[in-house]
C-alpha cells in the first residue's frame, strides 16, 4: 500500500451515558493512503461518526478518547497541544457534515462565512481572502459566483449549500478531507453531482478522503478502499473490487444483498433479521451473532480477533479462522 | 373496467405567496399544478421525483390534508371535497397517510397501544374491553410483540417506529395508504424488513398504496406502475416493466442514471443533469424540464408539451418522443 497520510490505531471512544458504557468505537485501527478514498460504512450507531470525530477529537462530554493513536505526519493528534491541534484543524484536515442546511450559520452571508475561514487559517487579508473565496465558488462548480458571495445560505438549494461546504472545506487545501454522510440529504441527481465532484477534487490535487456513508451504492461510485464497521468494531475491510465481488463477513454479504438493486425486480428482498444491538450492552460474544445465519458455537461465547493474513482484504469472523474454510467460504460466491 | 379506488382528475394546488399577513398574494408556489390519475383496487402506485418536485403535496392533497385549488378527487366514486362532513369522517378511516420520519410522527408522551387504540375507539371499531386484543393482533400483524403495547416511543428504534406508524395507519382496516418516503430514514437492513411488511400487507388486505419515494430502486421493487413527476406536473408514467426497460423522458433518464449501483465495475454511462429543480412559483416556459434538459431544442422553450400514450401501458411528456 502506498505511504498512508494518516495512521489509526487500535482507537476507542467510549460514551459514559446514566453509568453506563457504550463502546461506540472500540479497538478501531486503518490507514489513508495518499490521494485515496476510503469509504466507513455501516449502519446508524456503528460508530462510523463518532470514529471520523475523533480524528479531530472532537469529542465532548460524555463521551472520552480513552487509548490509541492517531499518527499524522508523524505526530500523534491525540497527545496534541491546543494550539498544534487549532493549526491542524480546518488547515490540514478539514470535514464536511450531512447537514449543510445546519452547518451555516442562517444569519452570514456565505461570503462572510467563507473569507472567515481563510483569513483566520492564512495570512491573507480580507480582499485577498474574498478573491480567493470567489475562486473556491467557482471551483466547486456553482454559477454566479460573486452573487453567492453575497447571498445568505436560505436563499440556496441543499446541493448548492453543500458545494459552499466544500468550498469552505478546500480553503485551505487539506491533506485530508472528512465527509461524513455528505450527499444522504440529497437528491439522487445532486448526489451524483456532488460524488463527481469530490472525485474531481481529489484527482486535481491527490487530496485523501474518509467517506462515511450507510450506502453501499454510494462506495461503489467513490471509493478506493472500504472498512465496514458493526457495533464500534471494524469487522472487514479491503480495496473496492474485492469487497463487491468477494464480501466475506455474514454482515456485509447482508448489507450486499439487502439493498434493491434497480433494473433487477425481486419479489422479495433479502433482509437481516434483528437489529443492532446496543451498545451498552454487549457481552463476550460475536455482536452479530444473533443475527448471522452462518453462526457457529463459537461465535455465541467469543468475540472473533481481527486477522490479517497479509492481503489487503481482512475480516473479524470466525469462520474464516481457518483456512480450510476461508477457501471454501470464497470457492461459494 | 371496474371503477378505480381514487381517480384524480386535472387537481392543482398553489399556495399563496403573501408579503404581508393581511396582504393580497404577491404569487402562487404552484405545487401541484394539474394532474390526473387513476389507482386501482390492491394497486401499489409509486410516485418519484426530486424534493421540490410536489410529490408530497400531491399525496396530501388527494386525502384533503389541503383543500385543493382546481379538479377532482374521487374516492370509491365519491368527490371528497362535496360529500358532506360526516361522510367524509367515515372515509378518512379507509385512508390513511404514513409519514417519512417516525420520529416525530409518533407523541412521545402516549404508549404506542394507546396511540393504535385511539382511533380504534374513536370511530367505535372497538371497545374499552378488547381493545387491547385489537392492538396487540395489529402489532403482530406488522412484526411487533403485542407487550410493547405499554412501552413509550422512545423505548425504539427508528425501524420498530416505522412499524409502530405503520401499526397505527392499519389499526382503521384502511384501503389506501399514501406512503410518503416511509423508508428514506432507515438503515438498509432495516429497510429490506419494512418495505416486505408493506408488500405483505398489500397482498393480505388488498391494499392500495400511493408510495411516494425519491429512490427508484425501491420503488421498483414495490409498485407496479410508476409516475415520475417534476415542478407540480407528471412527465411519465408507465407500468414497471415498460418504465424501466424502455425510459423515454430525459428526465426518467437521468433519474435512473443516477442512482448508484453497488457494484465498483460497471461503467455506466451517467445523464448528468445541470443544476438544481427550478422554484415552482415561476416553473420554465414550455417543458419546464428543457432548463436541466440535455437534449433541449427550440420548441421545448416554447411549447408545452402534453401527457401522450407512448404505447398502451406508458404515457409521455417530451416533444422529442
Amino acid at each position: 500500500m502506498e505511504e498512508p497520510i494518516i495512521r489509526v490505531n487500535h482507537l476507542q471512544t467510549y460514551f459514559y451515558v446514566d453509568s453506563r458504557i457504550s463502546r461506540a468505537v472500540d479497538d478501531v485501527s486503518f490507514s489513508i493512503p495518499k490521494g485515496k478514498i476510503v469509504c466507513i460504512v455501516g449502519e446508524s450507531g456503528c460508530g462510523k461518526s463518532v470514529t471520523a470525530l475523533s480524528l479531530l477529537r472532537l469529542i465532548s462530554d460524555p463521551g472520552k478518547i480513552l487509548g490509541g493513536e492517531v499518527l499524522f505526519q508523524e505526530q500523534d493528534v491525540l497527545k496534541m497541544n491546543t494550539k498544534d491541534l487549532h493549526n491542524l484543524r480546518g488547515n490540514q484536515i478539514s470535514m464536511i457534515f450531512q447537514e449543510p442546511m445546519t452547518s451555516l450559520n442562517p444569519v452570514f452571508t456565505i461570503g462572510r462565512q467563507i473569507v472567515e475561514t481563510i483569513v483566520e487559517h492564512t495570512l491573507l487579508d480580507e480582499k485577498q481572502a474574498w478573491k480567493k473565496a470567489v475562486g473556491l465558488i467557482e471551483r466547486v462548480d456553482l454559477p454566479r459566483a460573486e452573487q453567492i458571495m453575497t447571498s445568505y445560505p436560505h436563499e440556496l438549494s441543499g446541493g448548492m449549500l453543500q458545494r459552499v461546504m466544500i468550498a469552505i472545506a478546500l480553503s485551505c487545501d487539506p491533506s485530508l478531507l472528512i465527509a461524513d454522510e455528505p450527499t444522504t440529504a440529497l437528491d439522487v441527481t445532486i448526489q451524483a453531482q456532488v460524488l463527481d465532484l469530490l472525485k474531481g477534487i481529489r484527482d486535481e490535487s491527490d487530496m485523501s478522503i474518509l467517506f462515511i456513508t450507510h450506502d453501499l451504492g454510494v462506495v461503489a461510485e467513490i471509493a478506493d478502499y472500504v472498512i465496514v464497521m458493526y457495533a464500534g468494531k471494524k469487522i472487514e475491510e479491503a480495496p473496492i473490487i474485492d469487497l463487491f465481488q468477494n464480501p466475506r463477513h455474514p454482515y456485509t454479504k447482508g448489507l450486499l444483498k439487502s439493498r434493491p438493486i434497480i433494473g433487477q425486480h425481486q419479489d422479495r428482498l433479502y433482509s437481516i433479521r434483528g437489529q443492532v444491538p446496543d451498545l451498552s450492552e454487549l457481552g463476550q460474544n460475536c455482536y452479530f451473532c444473533d443475527r448471522c445465519e452462518e453462526c457457529l458455537d463459537i461465535c455465541k461465547e467469543k468475540y472473533p480477533p481481527y486477522l490479517s493474513d497479509g492481503s489487503q482484504h481482512n475480516t473479524a469472523c470466525w469462520l474464516y479462522e481457518k483456512g480450510e474454510l476461508n477457501e471454501s467460504a470464497s470457492g461459494t460466491n | 373496467m371496474s371503477q378505480p379506488l381514487v381517480q384524480i382528475n386535472d387537481l392543482k394546488k398553489y399556495f399563496p405567496i403573501k408579503s404581508s399577513f393581511f396582504g393580497k398574494p404577491t404569487g402562487y408556489i404552484k405545487a401541484v399544478d394539474g394532474i390526473s390519475l387513476q389507482i386501482e383496487k390492491g394497486e401499489a402506485f409509486g410516485l418519484v421525483g426530486e424534493s421540490g418536485s410536489g410529490k408530497s403535496t400531491l399525496g396530501q392533497t388527494i386525502l384533503r390534508m389541503h383543500e385543493k385549488t382546481s379538479g377532482q378527487i374521487l374516492f370509491d366514486g365519491k368527490d371528497i371535497h362535496t360529500i358532506s362532513k360526516k361522510e367524509l369522517v367515515h372515509l378518512r378511516t379507509r385512508m390513511q397517510y404514513i409519514f417519512q420520519d417516525p420520529y416525530s410522527s409518533l407523541n412521545p408522551k402516549i404508549r404506542i397501544g394507546d396511540a393504535i387504540g385511539e382511533p380504534l375507539l374513536e370511530h367505535g371499531l372497538a371497545t374499552k374491553s378488547d381493545v387491547d386484543d385489537k392492538v396487540g393482533n395489529i402489532l403482530t400483524m406488522c412484526g411487533m410483540a403485542p407487550r410493547f403495547m405499554d412501552r413509550y416511543p422512545h423505548e425504539f428504534s427508528g425501524g420498530q417506529r416505522q412499524r409502530i406508524v405503520i401499526a397505527r395507519a392499519m389499526a382503521l382496516n384502511p384501503d389506501f395508504i399514501v406512503a410518503d418516503e416511509p423508508v428514506s430514514s432507515l438503515d438498509v437492513s432495516i429497510q429490506a424488513q419494512i418495505i416486505n411488511l408493506f408488500s405483505d400487507l398489500r397482498e393480505q388486505r388488498e391494499l392500495s398504496y400511493l408510495f411516494i419515494s425519491h429512490d427508484l430502486s425501491i420503488v421498483e421493487h414495490l409498485c407496479s406502475r410508476i409516475a415520475i413527476m417534476y415542478l407540480g406536473i407528471i412527465v411519465e408514467l408507465a407500468t414497471r416493466d415498460e418504465l424501466f426497460s424502455n425510459p423515454v423522458h430525459p428526465y426518467t433518464k437521468a433519474l435512473l442514471s443516477a442512482v448508484p449501483i453497488p457494484d465498483p465495475t460497471l461503467d455506466r454511462h451517467r445523464i448528468e443533469l445541470k443544476g438544481d429543480i427550478p422554484s415552482p412559483e415561476k416553473p420554465p416556459s414550455g417543458c419546464r424540464f428543457h432548463t436541466r434538459c440535455p437534449f433541449a431544442k427550440d420548441i421545448c422553450r416554447e411549447q408545452v408539451p402534453e401527457l401522450r400514450q407512448a404505447n398502451e401501458d406508458h404515457q409521455v411528456a417530451c416533444h422529442l418522443f
